[in-house]
């Protein structure tokens, strides 16, 4: 049952990421990505994280793309144009990208003790990341407050209409 | 329900993160376009969120999915500013390519 999930959910997040590079359009590409991040959360339910399962769902495949389909349809983006793109990712780019797949597919193969290490029923519960997440990092919880508020005002600064010195647009 | 069961190498799903990651990797290297490149670092940040969940997994220890939690909160207001700025950019230029927005290229 297990493999069948994983099987398939794994399937559908390579086939959104593949199609994520090969649509033309944006809005498809958006799309796509949502079903990476959906199929994501699901793998997140099989490894026993309940609470990002959901919050991946809400936050990611909700709230982050929601602006992301927003903008693209804002700014109404239309076909990509192909370039051939800049002489600096073809010849370092792909190579480097290969060799960065390789050293972390072996790193993570030859992990010491990680080899042959299966699924257990181990399940975090909300509530035990909770107990650590308002009691020792707590600080950090709060803190995270601050950087949204700071990237609200600073969306709203950069997003506004008006000049470089903030004066009004006649 | 019995979702969890003993069948699956945990190191399947690193594979899966890794090549995930670098499929972001190539999207941002070969897409020409300022929204979908951001699309790519997107995909980037939830390949690494599962190598971390698989880790958090693997030690039963509540501290990874804690590093996605934030990472998530870093990634959503990162979301807000970047296309904020993609806004103020296209304004500016009226374009959404990136072979046209040069302006800070030697």
């Amino acid at each position: 049952m297990h493999l069948i999930l994983f099987i398939i959910f794994a399937a559908l997040c390579l086939t959104g990421a593949v199609n994520l590079l090969f649509q033309k359009q944006p809005i498809n590409s958006a799309l796509s990505l949502i079903v990476v991040m959906t199929s994501l959360a699901v793998l997140y339910l099989l490894l026993g994280a309940e609470f990002l399962a959901a919050a991946q769902v809400i936050v990611y495949a909700g709230a982050i793309m929601v602006l992301f389909t927003l903008v693209v349809m804002l700014l109404n983006a239309g076909r990509e144009e192909r370039t051939l793109g800049s002489r600096a990712a073809h010849t370092v780019g792909f190579p480097a990208v290969a060799a960065i797949l390789a050293v972390i597919a072996t790193s993570f193969i030859k992990l010491q003790g990680f080899g042959d290490a299966r699924m257990d029923d181990h399940i975090t519960s909300t509530a035990d990341l909770s107990a650590v997440l308002f009691t020792k990092l707590l600080l950090p919880f709060e803190v995270t407050s601050v950087l949204i508020l700071v990237a609200i005002l600073g969306s709203v600064a950069l997003a506004r209409k008006g000049d470089a010195e903030g004066r009004e647009p006649k | 329900m019995h979702l969890v069961s003993h069948e699956v190498p945990l190191v399947w799903y690193l594979l899966l993160s890794a090549v995930l990651f670098c499929l972001g990797v190539v999207g941002f290297l070969i897409k020409r376009n300022l929204i979908t490149v951001f699309m790519s670092i997107e995909l980037m940040l939830n390949a690494v969120n599962l190598s971390f969940v698989t880790f958090a997994h693997q030690w039963h220890e509540v501290k990874g999915q804690i590093f996605v939690f934030f990472v998530m909160v870093v990634a959503a207001a990162e979301a807000a500013v970047g296309l904020a700025i993609i806004i103020a950019v296209f304004r500016a230029r009226s374009t959404l390519a990136v072979d046209r927005i040069d302006l800070m290229k030697l």
